[in-house]
């Protein structure tokens, strides 16, 4: 599904990442952590071709992302923080993404599971921050596509939303596609993703199954575990 | 009884030797006017009827009447003078005269009048001319309703419309001058009234006076000249409600003046000048009521001017208003309307309660550095100016109008 | 493309800042024309704020809108649409919102007031062209800066600068080496100056409209070939579209490497 090899990216002096390579296979749920600036977010931006890399090649359904947007059709991507051009409604939002890759019907049911229907002639400037993420999971979800890129998909939601953020991911995952997922919340890594991808100053420092890293590192559970590979690297 | 035949006879003869005509045609018994001159007497009158003839050195040395019928042309064939006037009292009317003979050693004109008094010349049309109407050393004569229309191209090759020489008194009314060398032009000549004329295209000026003093002109209309008047070494000219407008070039103004004091500029037009008013060392001017619009430069001053007095005239959208070479000033600018005035007027009396400074500091950089014209109207000149205008250093600092007036004045 | 453009320029059509602009313009097209009643001061006026507005209003709300958008970029980013598309999209957006707002403000109090009736139609044509193409080359010049500088005052300080340097320090700094070299036959130099900076290229083409009078006072042959005939014209708009060209397509060239 995603292959990346050799991948290299400096911003300007600071090293961002050394040589990832990374291969996931079509289907599931893989977690990308890492401690804060191991690189997370630039590696899922390299996939999405927005960042670009100093080195190294990435191939996203068999295709060449060099120079090339679209592959992006079959991506969907839920960015960090959602910010919408402030003076447009949200059901505009929503129609102009649709306009701009293509028709579906999907966004009707997402709607009403985010119970946003009250907020669709709202002007998105108005909106608080987690209604803001709920269009934004709309934005994403509603085109039904092989590969879910979200990174911090939980910000700003409330524990209902959160439970139908969950039971959707995994309706998605039913569905045999592949989600790629970055979170700070380690009860949700763990109740959701199938594989993890740890990162570390710019390196895969393990990939595998939350149970092969609890084994690895000897500690009984998943948050111990991750913080066992922080203070053994970083002493 | 036989003294009053003797009487009648008498009368009759003198009635006949005044008012004798004779008519001139290609199939008449007199088919020249050379010839119609020589034949006519003291104040007859000579008809010439429509047709072409191919004279020249024409000489009126008798008092006489030319007239003539529908345009007749009279074509010098390039070999000469054309007309030329010596005698008193002479009228020539409604010629179509062409082809005067050009020459680098004489001055030949289509007509000249010399040493003569009382002579009107009227309605005529003059093409394909050296000289035009040439009045030389003679006095209290009207050149009137005149078309002169020459080809000049260059100055040294051409002359000039209407040319005064020594001659004093002289009418010169609803000409219309176009390309020659000067449209008017006075040498030597006092107390001559240049009135409703139309002076455009020409090569050099629209109307020119040299060391001629009290002449008027007034309603003239000077367009499109190399210059349009140029005034030099005069005295008392007096200048009444003429426009100039469209000169441009390098050297071009509307009015040149010229070491020319005591004169009266009034009512005048300057519209679209390179330089409205270029004054060189002259004195004692007033300069009232005159409307300056869309020059590049409404007023030059170069020299020693001294005392001349500018007051209620509308400065509009000039480039610049005045422009001085020193920074001395001895001239008085009061009551004027300036369009570039950006002052204020609390008390409501009409007039700015800040001084205008008319003279930029912009104008003294591009006299001394003239490319740099092309920063005309930008943000770091007017700056510049700004600063020149809160504390003066290069430019005269009592150039002041201190009455800068908020409405355009009207008359 | 079209459709970024489309969505950037109804987005900010409906903004707050467009609405200010063009009631700027338009009040100050009402208060020229109706309260002073002199069409020849109106447009010198104008002229003014043309070059010196246009420029700093198209700078400042092309990095604003840059900056204000950037989330929504990478929204789009992460779209299967080119990089080209997204940020010309945007450019054009800014650039045509604020040009129609200039338009109109002016225009609307003009043709009230009887422009087409009037002989100051072509100059007035002549302003709102320029103004246009000042617009098109400063919210260009303004994207490429905020494209160049992630820190938005950073960004701020460069665009203001920019403005600054190109509305006032270039012709102090042009003034200057015309007076110091003036013993050199200087009018070449001085129209290749003038086309190196948009802004005083703008003042030149309102300069043949307003003061022909002073400038074919000037004896150079290559100064008089450039004002006494439509050759000036015709340079001058050709390196106007020149000065828009250049940052767009280094915003073209950029955005395909910039990373997000």
């Amino acid at each position: 599904m995603v292959d990346i090899q050799n991948l290299h990216k400096k911003f300007g002096k600071n090293q961002v990442l050394s040589g990832v390579d990374l291969s996931i296979r079509e289907g599931g749920i893989f977690a990308i952590l890492g401690p804060n600036g191991s690189g997370k977010t630039t590696l899922i931006k390299a996939v999405l071709g927005m960042v670009i890399p100093n080195k190294g090649e990435i191939m996203v359904l068999g295709e060449n992302i060099k120079k090339n947007s679209e592959y992006r059709h079959k991506i969907d991507y839920l960015p960090q923080i959602a910010n919408f051009p402030s003076n447009l409604r949200v059901r505009e939002l929503i129609k102009m993404i649709k306009d701009l890759r293509k028709p579906t019907d999907e966004d009707q049911r997402l709607i009403e599971l985010f119970r946003l229907e009250p907020f669709l002639d709202k002007k998105l400037g108005n909106l608080s921050g987690g209604t803001k993420q709920k269009v934004n999971l709309v934005l994403t979800f509603m085109f039904n596509s092989p590969l879910i890129i979200l990174d911090e998909p939980t910000t700003g939601l409330d524990p209902i939303s959160l439970i139908r953020l969950k039971d959707l991911i995994k309706a998605e995952k039913a569905k045999g596609k592949t989600i790629l997922i970055t979170s700070h919340i380690m009860s949700f890594v763990e109740e959701i993703s199938d594989e993890i991808v740890f990162i570390l100053e710019g390196k895969i420092y393990f990939k595998g199954p939350i149970s092969e890293l609890k084994t690895k590192t000897n500690q009984p559970d998943f948050e111990h575990a991750i913080a066992s590979i922080l203070t053994d690297n970083h002493a | 009884m036989k003294n009053q035949i003797l009487f009648f006879i008498t009368i009759f003869m003198a009635w006949s030797s005044i008012a004798q005509t004779i008519t001139v045609c290609k199939t008449c018994a007199v088919s020249t006017i050379q010839s119609a001159i020589t034949q006519a007497k003291d104040f007859d009158t000579i008809f010439v009827k429509k047709g072409t003839y191919k004279e020249h050195n024409i000489v009126v040395d008798k008092p006489l009447t030319i007239i003539g019928e529908k345009y007749p042309v009279i074509d010098g064939e390039l070999k000469g003078e054309i007309i030329t006037i010596i005698s008193d009292n002479v009228t020539v009317d409604g010629l179509f005269i062409i082809n005067v003979g050009t020459s680098y050693t004489e001055d030949y004109a289509a007509i000249r009048v010399k040493n003569s008094k009382n002579f009107v010349i009227q309605n005529l049309v003059l093409e394909k001319l050296f000289f035009g109407i040439y009045i030389e050393k003679s006095r209290d004569g009207k050149v009137y309703h005149n078309k002169i229309i020459g080809d000049a191209v260059e100055e040294y090759n051409s002359g000039n419309g209407i040319q005064l020489w020594y001659s004093k008194n002289v009418e010169i009314e609803h000409n219309f001058v176009q390309h020659v060398r000067d449209g008017i032009y006075l040498e030597f000549s006092d107390d001559c009234l240049i009135k409703n004329n139309v002076s455009t295209l020409n090569v050099r000026y629209g109307l020119h006076f040299m060391f001629s003093n009290d002449d008027v002109y007034q309603d003239n209309l000077f367009e499109k000249n190399g210059a349009g008047v140029a005034v030099m070494f005069s005295k008392r000219i007096k200048m009444y409600s003429n426009i100039f407008k469209e000169n441009w070039g390098t050297a071009s103004y509307g009015m040149l003046l010229k070491e020319i004091n005591d004169a009266e500029i009034i009512g005048n037009t300057f519209e679209d000048n390179t330089i409205g008013i270029n004054i060189e060392g002259s004195n004692r001017i007033t300069y009232k009521h005159n409307d300056f619009k869309n020059n590049g430069w409404a007023i030059k001053v170069k020299g020693a001017c001294y005392t001349n007095t500018f007051t209620e005239n509308n400065f509009l959208y000039n480039s610049f208003d005045i422009a001085y070479n020193s920074n001395v000033n001895d001239n008085i600018f009061d009551k004027n309307y300036w369009s570039n005035y950006t002052g204020y007027d609390l008390d409501k009396n009409g007039v700015g309660d800040v001084p205008y400074r008319p003279v930029k500091l912009f104008s003294y950089i591009v006299n001394r550095t003239p490319e740099t014209i092309i920063l005309l109207r930008s943000m770091f000149i007017d700056i510049i100016d700004f600063s020149e205008k809160v504390s003066p250093v290069f430019t005269p600092d009592n150039l002041l109008d201190n009455n800068p007036l908020i409405k355009r004045i009207t008359w | 493309m079209l459709k970024i453009l489309k969505y950037s320029f109804f987005d900010l059509m409906r903004s707050r800042w467009s609405y200010v602009y063009f009631a700027f313009y338009l009040l100050l097209g009402v208060v020229l024309l109706f309260l002073n009643n002199d069409l020849s001061k109106a447009v010198i006026t104008l002229m003014n704020v043309i070059i010196v507005l246009v420029p700093l209003i198209g700078t400042i709300f092309g990095v604003m809108y840059y900056y204000n958008s950037q989330e929504f970029t990478e929204l789009l980013l992460a779209q299967p649409i080119k990089r080209s598309s997204i940020f010309l999209g945007q450019y054009l957006g800014v650039a045509l919102s604020l040009s129609m707002s200039l338009i109109l403000g002016l225009g609307i109090p003009f043709v009230f007031y009887g422009l087409f009736e009037s002989s100051a139609i072509w100059d007035f044509s002549l302003l709102l062209i320029t103004g246009t193409f000042l617009t098109l080359i400063f919210t260009a010049l303004a994207f490429n800066i905020a494209l160049s500088n992630e820190n938005k005052i950073k960004g701020f300080g460069y665009a203001i600068l920019l403005w600054l340097f190109l509305a006032v320090i270039y012709d102090g700094l042009f003034l200057m080496t015309l007076v110091l070299f003036e013993d050199y036959p200087l009018d070449k130099l001085s129209l290749i100056g003038t086309m190196l900076n948009p802004i005083d290229l703008s003042r030149t083409l309102i300069l043949l409209k307003l003061d022909i009078s002073a400038l074919l006072g000037y004896t150079g042959a290559v100064f008089k070939q450039f004002f006494g005939t439509s050759f000036g014209l015709v340079v001058s708009f050709f390196m106007l579209t020149v000065w828009v060209a250049l940052p767009v397509l280094r915003i073209v060239f950029k955005s395909k490497r910039k990373d997000f």
